[in-house]
C-alpha cells in the first residue's frame, strides 16, 4: 500500500467509537491503548507520524500520535502520556471501555523518500511513540535503507519507553540502538548524558542521511543543532511539532504555526521549511 | 620505554580523533608521556580527590563518571566511550580528580602523564596552546551537556 494513498473514508469531524482491547502501563506516567473499531474488524490504514483525535466522551478530546505498526492496520495503538485532564482520565480506561476516534490526520515521516539513505532516528521521552511506526516501516523494509541508528534519551532508566522493543531492535545486526539517560545509579550499565552526545559519535554519512526527530521542543532544539554540527542538512532533517490542536483539519486555527497549521501541514515538517519560525521565541 | 613502544603509541595517538591535525613533532613529544592501560569491567580508573596525575583517551570500552554516595549506590553523572577524552583536572590546580571513573566494561585507554606533559608545555608554550585549544571545546561541550541534563528536557522542562 502506498503510504500517500492513506485517506479517510468518513467525515473527519465525526468520532468513530473504538473499544479498548488492552492497556499497557509503559512507564510511570505513560500508557498504551490497543483499540478495535466498534463496527467490526475494519482496517485503520495510516502513515507513520500521523495522529488521531481521541475523544473521551463527556471529558474532552486530545490529539495523540499513532504508535503502532502501519503494516498491521487492523490494530490501532496509541501511546499516551498523562499530562492533563483528558489524558489523566484516559489513564484510568480499562478493557472494554469506549473512546471516540477521528483521523488519521496530518503529515507523515518521509519513510519512502528516505529509501537509499542512512536514517538517524532521535527521540526523547514519549517522543519515541510517534517515531515507532516509522521504525516499524523501516525495519520491515530494511533492505531499502542504509545504516539505521536509533538514538533515544530518557530521564532515568525507569522512564525508558518500549524498553523490550529497543532491546530487540538492538539485537538485530543491521540496526544500531543507543539509549542514554540523564540520571542513573551504579547498577545502570548504559549511557548517561544528553541524547545530543550520541549524535556526536556519528556512524552515519551526513551527506546521505535522513534524520527524524521527536521529543519536547527544547530537546529537539539542541538535537537539531547537534545534527547540523555533524553536517546533516536541514532539508534532510524532519521534526514532529506539537501545538494545541482542536479541529485537526485546518479550520479552527488553534494550532497555527507561522503560515502553517500543525494539524494539517504537520505534525511532521521538513526542518528547513520551519527553520525561521522555529528559532523565534514564544512562537 | 622502548623506541618500538613509543612508535606504537605515536600511531595510536595519530589515530585518535583528539589529536586530529596535530603537528607531527608535537605529537611525538606528547607520545613520550603516553602509555597503554587496560581496566576490567568494574575497576576504578581513578577516584574523586586523588591526584589528577594523568588524562586519558578512550580507545575501546566505556567509562562511568560517578559520585560516591555513602550507604547508597553511586550516582552516574556521565558516561564516556571510545573516541572520548577523559579528565582535565590535571590542567587545573590543585590537580585533584573531581569524580570517580569506573570502567563499565573492558576498557583500553591511552594515558598521558600530567607532570611530563605540564613540563613540556612550560618548555614550549606553543605546545601548551595547542593542547589547550583541543581541551577547551571538549570542556565547553561537556559543560553545555551537563546544563542540558539539569533542565529535564525529556519530561517537564521548566517545572
Amino acid at each position: 500500500m502506498a503510504l500517500a494513498a492513506v485517506t479517510r473514508s468518513i467525515s473527519p469531524m465525526v468520532p468513530r467509537p473504538f473499544r479498548v482491547e488492552k492497556v499497557v502501563r509503559d512507564v510511570s506516567d505513560t500508557f498504551t491503548l490497543h483499540l478495535r473499531p466498534e463496527e467490526g474488524r475494519r482496517a485503520f490504514p495510516f502513515a507513520p507520524g500521523q495522529f488521531n483525535m481521541l475523544y473521551l466522551f463527556g471529558v474532552g478530546e486530545v490529539p495523540i500520535s499513532i504508535s503502532g505498526d502501519p503494516g498491521e492496520p487492523d490494530r490501532l495503538i496509541h501511546t499516551i502520556r498523562s499530562v492533563g485532564t483528558v489524558t489523566a482520565r484516559m489513564a484510568a480506561l480499562g478493557k472494554g471501555d469506549v473512546v471516540g476516534v477521528r483521523g488519521p490526520f496530518g503529515s507523515a515521516w518521509p519513510v519512502e523518500a528516505a529509501e537509499g539513505s542512512d536514517v538517524v532516528i532521535v527521540a526523547g521521552g514519549v517522543g519515541l511513540a510517534p517515531l515507532r511506526p516509522a521504525i516499524y516501516h523501516i525495519i520491515t523494509n530494511r533492505g531499502k535503507y542504509g545504516r539505521l541508528r536509533i538514538l533515544y534519551g530518557a530521564r532515568t532508566p525507569r522512564d525508558i519507553l518500549f524498553r523490550g522493543q529497543l532491546e530487540r531492535w538492538s539485537s538485530r545486526l543491521d540496526t544500531f540502538v543507543d539509549v542514554t539517560v540523564d540520571r542513573a545509579s551504579g547498577d545502570w550499565h548504559g549511557n548517561v548524558g544528553v541524547v545530543t552526545r550520541l549524535i556526536a559519535h556519528g556512524g552515519f554519512d551526513p551527506d546521505n542521511t535522513v534524520a527524524m526527530v521527536c521529543g519536547p521542543e527544547i530537546m529537539m532544539r539542541f538535537t537539531l543543532q547537534a545534527l547540523a554540527d555533524r553536517g546533516v542538512a536541514s532539508d534532510r532533517t524532519h521534526v514532529s511539532m506539537e501545538r494545541n490542536m482542536k479541529c485537526a483539519v485546518g479550520f479552527c486555527g488553534h494550532c497555527q504555526y507561522g503560515g502553517n497549521f500543525v494539524c494539517r501541514d504537520g505534525p511532521v515538517f521538513r526542518f528547513d521549511r520551519i527553520e525561521d519560525i522555529f528559532a523565534v521565541r514564544e512562537f | 620505554m622502548t623506541m618500538v613502544q613509543i612508535e606504537g603509541l605515536d600511531k595510536l595517538l595519530r589515530e585518535h580523533p583528539f589529536f586530529d591535525g596535530m603537528d607531527d613533532a608535537y605529537r611525538e613529544l606528547v607520545s613520550g608521556c603516553a602509555a597503554n592501560e587496560v581496566f576490567q569491567a568494574g575497576a576504578y580508573i581513578y577516584k574523586e580527590g586523588q591526584a589528577a596525575d594523568k588524562f586519558y583517551l578512550i580507545r575501546h570500552g566505556r567509562v562511568a563518571l560517578e559520585v560516591h554516595v555513602p550507604g547508597k549506590s553511586p550516582i552516574i553523572v556521565d558516561t564516556l566511550k571510545a573516541g572520548d577524552l577523559m579528565g582535565w583536572s590535571w590542567l587545573v590546580p590543585p590537580y585533584r580528580a573531581s569524580f570517580d571513573a569506573r570502567a563499565l566494561e573492558l576498557t583500553r585507554l591511552l594515558s598521558l602523564d600530567a607532570a611530563c606533559l605540564r613540563g613540556k608545555m612550560e618548555e614550549d608554550p606553543a605546545l601548551g596552546y595547542d593542547l589547550h585549544k583541543r581541551f577547551t571545546p571538549v570542556m565547553a561541550s561537556r559543560l553545555a551537556a551537563a546544563r542540558h541534563q539539569l533542565i529535564d528536557m525529556y519530561g517537564h522542562p521548566g517545572d
